[in-house]
């Protein structure tokens, strides 16, 4: 005899898709440089930027409006349409 | 004749339903001896024992309720004649008139009294209907089922599949769920909201599977509908609460006639254990957020220390005081309708102050406390709930001040001057930017300081429960309150 539980989950089975492997080199690639808000990401990025200027890395940059939510679908079309290559200024 | 686990159809001949307890029944005896005489085929089913049948032909023990299930048999007795291809017609509870036109025995029960009305049968006895429902009929759940073998326990079933926040949960059996949907008129399909942080369609069915996990009652589905509601409000910002690196989890203030509907409590110790409607409703969101939306610690949750706070935190407001404004008022909800408030909050951090006597002292003894929220130097990084105890409050009450008052006279009491707070004063590398150092700089923004009565009646303490930082994103988060319609 089997009893029955029904799963409170949402049923997903997560889509495990792979990272596209590192470039061999940044010469000729964009890299965007994401704020995603929180406390003093903007300095470490700014530091980040000249270190990739001084070596003739084009740079873009992008930011989250906050760090309360998500980054919108617009903002990370917008990334990955120009940028080869995301870094992401994660830590306060 | 075996107890049916699918339903098929009876044998031709008068089928009755009927339970010992209920004085119609047994009033209708001799009138089912009366039907055997006549040679008519008589099937009487006991619900509960049936001595009281003793002599007839065909006696079923429907103690299970299989049968009483399948002929949907709402009253006892319930006498169905069944012909060659299926129910000819039925009578319930004892008509003398309707029993003889249904026989076709003209002086049938003639020493009966003409007329007694049946009792209610027990396979409609709530939580009984929804148990047979899962049972015998089409419960027509749509979550995935999970056989569990009779040699496992279920509890350490849902441990092995992660749906536990750590405590055992109850097992969401059918029947168990079917109990809980019978609490809400919403559809169990209907989409409740998309639940962060995988972003997915969180349906009444999966609230109501996880409001059984948490120990919910079936009578909580609408407050629990109403607060996942508010917490799905884009202001209340549930993707940042779960993901962040804070302690912080929702805090759920319920205000208005559904807090003592449902027996919430708002006296002594009303921020701990011991009420099952704050404990497991408060629970349920969490597990809601855990199992539906994906927001499980350690993955996507990524608190660095966690809370307490993180299992349940919910509580209602003391509204004895009808000179007190209740929170949902203040935030313009109606007098004397229900509301919920959630808040972005953690833990709690006592205010203990047994000396001061008066308003004033008061409310620098607890600004001083405030002022410790999210960090002594930062300002208008987080909002916070005050928790006034009933001693404390009394203080305030015997000066004439109202919610308006305390929340003013304390915001003007955790002001503090710029040099103080800026990063690097006193030594601290924390704190507002430099260029504030002239300014008068308020701790709270102005709509950032909630005030609740909550407590027992002994102790001049109260609590502060502290915001998260995406407070300071003033415009992005903030508390949510909604009235509800529970």
């Amino acid at each position: 005899m089997t009893r029955i539980l029904h799963d409170p989950t949402s049923e997903r089975s997560p889509l495990l898709r792979p990272r596209v492997a590192p470039p061999e080199t940044l010469e000729g690639k964009t890299v965007a440089l994401f704020d995603l808000g929180k406390i003093r990401s903007d300095e470490f990025l700014d530091a980040l930027e000249v270190q990739f200027i001084a070596r003739g890395i084009e740079v873009v940059r992008a930011a989250k409006p906050t760090n309360a939510k998500p980054a919108s679908p617009d903002i990370i079309q917008d990334v990955a349409h120009k940028a080869h290559v995301i870094v992401e200024a994660v830590a306060d | 004749m075996s107890t049916p686990t699918e339903p098929h159809l009876p044998e031709p001949g008068f089928h009755v339903v009927l339970k010992d307890d209920c004085p119609t029944c047994r009033h209708v005896v001799p009138v089912l001896r009366e039907l055997e005489a006549a040679g008519r085929t008589v099937h009487a089913y006991y619900q509960d024992q049936g001595d009281f049948l003793a002599g007839l032909d065909h006696i079923v023990d429907d103690r299970e309720l299989a049968w009483s299930f399948h002929f949907g048999a709402a009253t006892v007795p319930t006498v169905i004649e069944v012909g060659a291809d299926g129910e000819v017609q039925r009578a319930e509870g004892w008509v003398q008139e309707e029993w003889r036109a249904l026989t076709g025995i003209v002086d049938l029960g003639s020493d009966r009294d003409a007329w007694k009305p049946g009792c209610g049968s027990l396979s409609v006895l709530p939580g009984v209907a929804e148990t047979l429902e899962a049972r015998y009929g089409s419960p027509g759940i749509a979550a995935r089922p999970v056989d569990v073998d009779r040699f496992q326990d279920p509890i350490e079933v849902c441990y092995d599949r992660g749906w536990s926040d750590g405590l055992p949960v109850v097992p969401p059996t059918p029947e168990r769920i079917l109990r809980m949907l019978a609490g809400t008129d919403r559809a169990a399909d209907d989409v409740v909201g998309i639940m962060p942080p995988d972003l997915v369609e969180c349906t009444v069915e999966k609230v109501a599977i996880n409001a059984v996990m948490a120990g919910c009652l079936p009578e909580y589905m609408p407050l629990l509908l109403g607060i996942i509601d508010a917490a799905l409000e884009p202001m209340f910002t549930l993707h940042g609460i779960v993901c962040t690196t804070c302690f912080s989890s929702p805090v759920i203030i319920v205000n208005g006639p559904v807090a003592k509907k449902l027996g919430m409590n708002s006296g002594i110790g009303a921020l701990g254990p011991g009420n099952r409607a704050n404990a497991t409703i408060g629970r349920a969101l969490n597990l809601i957020v855990r199992n539906v939306g994906g927001g499980r610690p350690g993955e996507i949750d990524r608190s660095t220390l966690g809370a307490p706070s993180k299992y349940t935190f919910c509580f209602a407001e003391d509204e004895s005081d009808p000179e007190w404004e209740p929170l949902s008022v203040s935030r313009g909800v109606a007098l004397g309708r229900s509301a919920v408030t959630l808040f972005q909050g953690e833990g709690l951090q006592g205010v203990v102050d047994q000396r001061s006597r008066t308003a004033e002292e008061l409310t620098l003894s607890i600004a001083a406390s405030l002022l410790a929220v999210t960090h002594p130097k930062l300002c208008r990084w987080g909002n916070v709930v005050l928790v006034l105890s009933p001693e404390h409050y009394g203080i305030f009450r015997e000066a004439g001040w109202d919610r308006t008052r305390i929340t003013s006279e304390l915001h003007a009491a955790c002001e503090r001057p710029g040099r103080d707070v800026i990063r690097g004063a006193h030594g601290i590398g924390e704190g507002v930017p430099e260029e504030m150092i002239d300014d008068v700089v308020p701790k709270f923004h102005p709509d950032g300081l909630l005030i609740v009565r909550a407590g027992g009646q002994a102790g001049l303490y109260s609590a502060i429960l502290s915001g998260w930082i995406g407070g300071r994103a003033h415009d992005d988060s903030r508390p949510v309150t909604k009235e509800i319609d529970a």
